[in-house]
């Protein structure tokens, strides 16, 4: 018995170790393999394995509805997924690797975006099967900028800051009205003051200027809480996201507590992409810098720190209202995501729900914020079908985290770019090996 | 006058509730520096249990056995309730908390903060959604005095609430396990070196914190009497911030502040319109917390904290 056991385990080790040399633009391109192939034939071997269609989200809601149906969903993620992502990361890894070291001739950027490409190609296509699937990316997108721009105040400043939903409805409310009252003929703000065929050029802007409501909200935060160390922000970032909810809730002018609509459709998944990985980019770039580590500096010892000749008044504020920004670019995202807004999306839930994120993912830690972001969406996705008791096994999971990794999944750990575009060659590490032993 | 002494007592209710709960968040705080982001949902179950031990002993008085006047049905529901409500106290400690004594605080928060998502959500699961409404023990009697009408009920809240404290405070102030607490509270690294173990400290105040919950959930369902799942989000965040209004770890501090909030509200709905109420009581905490940073009571500390 434990022979064949450890059999299985070795065959299971060697196996794997093929796919240990496969490039990261190996995974992707079978990724969009798989999702080309769904396209193609995923409906039609949903039918053969006894499910009406294709399922929505790697067969979970079907599972979970109707049990009897486990088994055509693990064989339809095994055969739509798995296999084609494998076999084309096994099939073209020698190429692809030399292809991803000829990339790195060129700089990193050139490379980024490639890989960035193949990984665009295959949610586009992954989430073209139907809207729901659209909708769920995009979700996913934006909670990967907010988780971010949380991490920045609560992993890498080390605060606990609760204001969060309130950045983010001043960030949705500012573009919201902005875009409507600029482009869109209607009910709310009468006829459109510029043409709104140049809308969609102009949404960066009014997405900036969003977050920059959402900073100067920030300040508010930040001056009567940075002058004592505590729990000072804890508190006034939460009155002030009940005073933001409140404040809209009581502005007739944009809807009131029945929430604003008719935000023009101009977030599609290439935009929201797009922010994403702009937002991930320069956020990464920021903890990395010279004020990233002095935000740590800052977090580990405000003293030392200062004795350092950090000045951790400015490098809090920076970093604070830095924070502050991306959730506002990120709820002006949503607002048009949604195409609309209301003041009670940003209360209570929405704060545990960003907390639960970046705890759940990792504190400081660009890579465990993604992590946290798309875990946490996709399993609330996920375990959708189980209605109330989601909000059971959700918060439990949590706990759990908490408690065996109480700064997160994947915590304190930098997000390398460089290091994850690098081609995987085996011989290079054995001859690593060999020098580093000799 | 009649007018402003009529609100007066409204505002004296109102804030009793608060005081109630932020007393919670003030003992844990004190002991522990983490925040029970679950108080209000054990507001909400110590509301429940009270439900179901009025609607008990309401049933057993009515066979017969053991006749029961209303007040002495509302006082045992009070104590039992108390007594049953405390043990969720201690088992959020002990799921939420201990597990997580050397880890970020921050930790300690979303640990908090979940349990109270279960506890809302095993309600709605194990309840239902409908509301339930809370049996009414003793008969309204309204006295007028001078044009000023107050009910028994309003009395009786605001009675029994200032009894709980003084209660507390007593206990705080003059018992060798409130020295203890005391202790702790002024410092949680030298004190368990004196043979004062902060795990029964810690059980204590979640204990005491959760008891007086319960006693808040009751007066409120007595003098509201609709109960749902997600009663208790309001007034736990809202109760937390007045227990850091009233100072850290002050218990009177925590009471004076839970009475301030409730005037605030009071007031501001009677001259504005009550949609703002919101928006005004947190901007005016704001603007409390800008000149004094520590709260009424609060002593300034630099301890470093294991953020």
């Amino acid at each position: 018995m434990t022979s064949s056991k450890s059999g299985v385990r070795q065959w299971v080790s060697k196996t794997w170790e093929q796919f240990t040399t496969v490039p990261m633009l190996g995974w992707l391109l079978g990724a969009l393999v798989a999702a080309i192939l769904e396209n193609l034939v995923g409906n039609t071997f949903a039918r053969l394995v006894g499910m009406s269609k294709a399922p929505v989200l790697f067969g979970f809601d079907i599972a979970l509805k109707t049990p009897l149906l486990i088994p055509s969903a693990i064989c339809y993620v095994l055969v739509i997924y798995l296999l084609p992502v494998f076999i084309v990361a096994r099939a073209l890894r020698d190429p692809l690797n030399k292809l991803a070291a000829a990339l790195l001739k060129y700089p990193i950027v050139v490379s980024a975006i490639v890989h960035l490409g193949v990984l665009y190609a295959a949610l586009h296509i992954w989430s073209s099967l139907n809207d729901y699937r659209a909708l769920v990316v995009k979700l996913i997108l934006i909670a990967v900028i907010l988780t971010l721009s949380l991490n920045v105040v609560n992993g890498y400043m080390g605060e606990f800051s609760c204001s969060h939903p309130g950045f983010m409805a001043l960030g949705a409310y500012t573009a919201s009205v902005l875009s409507v009252l600029f482009f869109v003929d209607g009910s709310v703000f009468g006829d459109a003051l510029l043409p709104p065929a140049i809308g969609p050029f102009i949404f960066p802007l009014i997405l900036i200027l969003g977050g920059a409501v959402a900073a100067l909200g920030a300040i508010l935060v930040a001056v009567p809480s940075f002058r004592t160390r505590g729990d000072y922000l804890a508190i006034i970032s939460l009155a002030f996201m009940f005073i933001v909810k409140s404040l809209i809730e009581n502005l007739e002018i944009v809807g009131g507590p029945r929430g604003f609509r008719g935000q023009p459709d101009w977030a599609n998944l290439p935009t929201v992409f797009a922010w994403t990985v702009i937002s991930v980019w320069i956020i990464n770039n920021f903890v990395r810098s010279t004020m990233g580590k002095a935000l740590c500096a800052v977090r580990d010892g405000e003293l030392a720190a200062s004795s350092m000749t950090v000045n951790t008044s400015k490098t809090k504020m920076i970093a604070f209202l830095f924070g502050a920004f991306w959730a506002g670019v990120a709820g002006g995202l949503f607002a048009h995501v949604l195409r609309y807004v209301n003041p009670s999306t940003f209360g209570v839930q929405k704060l545990a729900e960003v907390l639960a994120m970046v705890y759940f993912g990792g504190l400081n830690s660009v890579v465990g914020s993604i992590f946290g972001a798309v875990g946490f969406t996709l399993l609330s996705e996920a375990l959708r079908a189980l209605e109330l008791y989601k909000w059971i096994i959700i918060p439990v999971l949590l706990i759990l985290v908490m408690i065996y990794r109480p700064t997160g999944l994947i915590a304190f750990r930098e997000f390398d770019v460089s290091a994850m575009l690098q081609p995987k060659h085996k011989k290079e590490k054995e001859v690593d090996d060999a020098a580093a032993s000799s | 006058m009649a007018f402003f002494l009529q609100n007066l007592i409204n505002a004296l209710q109102w804030g009793s509730f608060y005081a109630l709960i932020a007393l919670g968040y003030s003992m844990v705080y004190s002991v522990l520096m983490l925040f029970n982001f679950a108080h209000g949902d054990i507001f909400m179950t110590g509301s429940y249990i009270g439900f179901f031990v009025a609607s008990g002993l309401i049933a057993l008085s009515a066979t017969g056995t053991v006749a029961m006047p209303g007040w002495l049905i509302l006082l045992l529901t009070i104590l039992i309730s108390m007594f049953l409500t405390s043990f969720v106290g201690i088992a959020v400690e002990r799921i939420g908390y201990r597990p997580l004594r050397g880890a970020p605080r921050a930790s300690a928060a979303i640990t908090g903060l979940m349990i109270g998502i279960i506890l809302e959500t095993g309600n709605l699961a194990l309840l239902g959604a409908s509301r339930k409404k809370f049996p009414d023990l003793i008969e309204t009697q309204t006295f007028t005095f001078a044009g000023v009408s107050v009910t028994n009920t309003k009395i009786m809240i605001v009675a029994v609430s200032l009894a709980l404290m003084l209660a507390l405070h007593l206990f705080i102030q003059r018992t060798k396990w409130g020295m203890a607490v005391r202790a702790m509270a002024y410092d949680f690294f030298v004190v368990p070196l004196m043979g004062v173990s902060i795990n029964t400290i810690a059980v204590l105040t979640f204990a005491i914190g959760s008891a007086l919950a319960a006693a808040a959930g009751i007066l409120f369902g007595v003098a509201y009497p609709i109960l749902d799942p997600y009663m208790g989000i309001l007034f736990g965040w809202k109760a937390f911030v007045a227990a850091i209004l009233g100072g850290r770890g002050s218990v009177l501090g925590a009471a004076l502040a839970g009475f301030l909030l409730g005037f605030i509200e009071i007031f501001v709905a009677i001259i504005f319109p009550s949609t703002v109420r919101d928006l005004i009581a947190y901007s005016i905490i704001l603007l409390i917390l800008t000149f004094r940073p520590h709260g009424f009571f609060g002593e300034a500390y630099s301890a470093q904290l294991r953020l």
